[in-house]
């Protein structure tokens, strides 16, 4: 019985524990992101709000790249925090790991506040060296992609030597793989060039090949491991669903990238193949679902079957959000994707707010569940707690913030809907066509419900910070107690 | 799995290989595809301008043209068309001159973070109008309310003054902030914008020739 309360086995794994200070800025991060969608999104009702003091454009600057910084530190930090359990040793090199955290973050920090300080330059290519280089997603200033690049090629070859010396799982393999694509891709994304029209297509290199591509497998990944650690579900069942979610997510997302290429001055012919394979895009989608729902549930009549009561899974927020991890994706980058990617339809929706439902659906459900899921694990082996179960806390995280976020996107469906009708197709997409599209009932309706589904997300982060400050320490207690009790019985 | 290979379907390594041939052949495909699609989105020279060949991305030197946006019935959608010379703030531009106002322009729209706020071909924040064919607005044509409001008789000159000073000619509530955009970086910017609408994308943003027809007989959207 005492074996419960015994530390786990990697009690003393540095590679862990670099994983958790990686979770950490991850959780600040997307708090970050939160309040700049918050001013952005009163912005949209009340335009007087900060202006010419922290304009829309740089708080909704601010918003996406905290959010893109943060999900890569929640995925770097899942790589940490999986490695010494997936290759059976302790990462290669972990001194030099916790020196390229720190140097990242120091970067992020100066980054964020030349974003909120300096906002904007002169138009020289010093501006685009140390402010802001101007292009969504991608404003992270040159000096600072460049110290990106070495601290990922730190962190590769952390997992790259880890992975030669250990256990080569189907896993690690496919982590191997995936993310030297990843961090190659980021050097597309980092020069500067006059003529538009080349700029975005290597600009939707980085952003489509990350999140559609790349991004997904790492998710596959993510979901693989998980199952087994949470579900005890079989490697081998895992491992070769994950093979086939490769095969899929990469035959369809590689190509699929033609579905930006309709309209930024690039040849027809991308219509058809961005039609084609961006239509199959949402198939491992459903898979990932099926895939990650059945497998519970094989596990679970397995353990029925054995008399076994209660769940099998051994921590059930991370289950949660794993699961609304599996629908999410489908819901969000499948769904709310296919909605607009045939040429036909986007012609009239790129680049309306149906842009921006899907952005917020897709990142959500897509990834920052699976990477919450994520963090919930790294709580539990922290506490070193047998088995994790749900605080109200926790629910009420999972369900405000999915809640909120979902409420978000329909108004911005609707929104988008909106200016698809009258914008585009009615107006002809100028000038006076865009704000009298702005000003219609439907539109600024729409926007006054997406940020009050902003304040519900946003108070779902505050129940999921304070319960990711208190689960640990309250169920160590719990689980110590029992034992105790268990004890002094016999 | 077990070393009898009950079926093909149930064996890793077939998965593994196939997933890694997938992989492999798209991504051959998508570098083949993007060696032609560069090659057919390469800024065009001052020599294609005058020849008359249509490149999808034209040479700089495309701000001594007038530009025009129309249904092209092969095609089925509209295209900018390039028409006879036009000054720019005044005077012809060599090429010389031509591309290193267009490098401004760029390095300005980036550095203003423009994308923050406007779309580009359709890509950026949505708060703020689409730019892709913004120099082609009836909205700052002669006789539109841009060229009245700020004093000016040309499109370039109207959008010049309004970029370097938003705030003083509000268009709607939600206003453009002032971003310091000098006299030389808001023509930067100007020619920048004259640039992107001569670019072919494919019909995008469609429709943007029909107000145009409304505008110039006397319409306007207003109902």
């Amino acid at each position: 019985m005492l074996t419960s309360i015994k530390k786990n086995s990697f009690e003393n794994s540095e590679s862990k524990k670099l994983a958790m200070m990686y979770f950490r800025v991850a959780i600040v991060l997307f708090g970050a992101q939160l309040l700049m969608g918050l001013i952005a999104a009163i912005q949209f009702i009340f335009p007087g709000f900060l202006f010419e003091i922290f304009d829309f454009s740089v708080a909704r600057m601010v918003h996406i790249e905290a959010l893109v910084v943060w999900m890569l530190y929640a995925m770097i930090g899942s790589v940490y925090f999986l490695m010494p359990d997936e290759t059976g040793i302790e990462t290669v090199g972990i001194k030099i790991a916790k020196l390229a955290f720190w140097v990242l973050t120091a970067a992020v920090t100066i980054v964020v506040l030349v974003f909120i300080l300096v906002q904007i330059g002169p138009g020289t290519i010093n501006s685009i060296w140390f402010i802001n280089e101007g292009r969504e997603y991608l404003e992270a200033p040159r000096w600072a992609d460049i110290g990106i690049v070495v601290v990922i090629l730190i962190f590769y070859w952390n997992v790259f030597s880890t992975y030669s010396k250990g256990k080569k799982t189907g896993i690690m393999t496919v982590l191997v793989a995936d993310l030297m694509a990843l961090a190659g891709l980021y050097l597309a994304g980092m020069f500067f060039t006059d003529n538009i029209s080349i700029d975005q297509y290597w600009w939707w290199w980085v952003i489509h090949l990350w999140v559609e591509a790349t991004w997904e497998v790492f998710v596959g990944a993510l979901a693989a491991y998980a199952l087994i650690r949470l579900i005890g579900a079989k490697r081998e069942v895992v491992e070769m669903w994950l093979w086939i979610e490769v095969l899929m997510l990469f035959g369809s997302g590689i190509l699929g990238l033609g579905h930006h290429y309709f309209w930024i001055g690039t040849p027809e012919y991308w219509w058809e193949i961005g039609a084609l394979f961006s239509a199959l895009e949402p198939v491992p989608l459903v898979a990932m679902f099926v895939h990650v729902l059945y497998d519970w549930g094989k596990e679970q009549g397995a353990a029925q079957a054995e008399g076994k009561e209660g769940s099998v899974a051994k921590n059930i927020p991370a289950m949660t959000w794993i699961v609304l991890n599996a629908f999410g994706n489908f819901l969000g980058a499948g769904i709310w994707g296919f909605f607009h990617t045939l040429p036909q339809v986007n012609i009239y929706t790129h680049g309306t707010q149906f842009t921006a439902a899907h952005g917020h659906l897709s990142f959500f459900g897509a990834y920052a569940t699976i990477l919450i899921g994520m963090m919930y694990i790294g709580l539990q082996y922290a506490y070193g707690i047998e088995r994790m179960t749900s605080t109200f806390r926790s629910k009420m995280a999972v369900f405000l913030i999915s809640f909120g976020v979902m409420g978000m996107t329909i108004a911005l469906t609707i929104a988008g809907y909106e200016q698809v009708l009258i914008e585009r197709a009615e107006l002809g997409a100028t000038w006076n066509a865009y704000f009298v599209a702005q000003d219609m009932p439907w539109y600024v309706q729409a926007q006054i419900w997406r940020s009050i589904m902003g304040v519900v997300t946003f108070i779902g982060f505050v129940y999921l910070v304070w319960d990711m400050l208190t689960i640990g320490k309250e169920q160590y207690r719990e689980e110590a107690y029992i034992v105790e009790r268990a004890a002094t019985a016999v | 799995m077990s070393n009898k290979k009950a079926s093909v379907w149930t064996s890793i390594p077939f998965w593994r290989r196939s997933a890694a041939w997938v992989t492999g052949v798209a991504s051959v495909l998508l570098i083949w595809l993007t060696f032609d699609s560069i090659s057919q989105i390469n800024m065009g020279t001052e020599s294609d301008l005058k020849n008359g060949i249509d490149k999808r991305v034209p040479a700089a030197t495309v701000i001594n043209y007038k530009i025009g946006y129309a249904m092209d019935a092969k095609r089925g959608h509209e295209v900018p068309t390039i028409g006879e010379k036009q000054l720019f703030f005044g005077k012809e531009w060599n090429e010389e001159d031509a591309k290193n106002l267009l490098h401004l322009g760029k390095l300005t729209s980036q550095s203003k973070n423009c994308m923050n706020c406007h779309t580009l071909l359709g890509n950026g924040a949505y708060y703020a109008p689409d730019l892709t064919k913004a120099w082609l607005d009836p909205a700052w044509k002669d006789g539109g309310p841009m060229q009245g409001m700020t004093g000016k008789n040309s499109v370039e000159e109207a959008i010049s003054e309004f970029l370097q000073h938003p705030s003083q000619y509000p268009t709607h509530a939600r206003m453009m902030p002032d971003l310091k955009i000098t006299k030389e970086e808001s023509m930067g910017l100007v020619a920048f914008l004259k640039h992107m609408s001569s670019i072919d994308t494919n019909g995008f943003p469609r429709n943007f020739s029909k107000t145009d027809e409304q505008f110039k007989r006397g319409g306007s959207n207003a109902h």
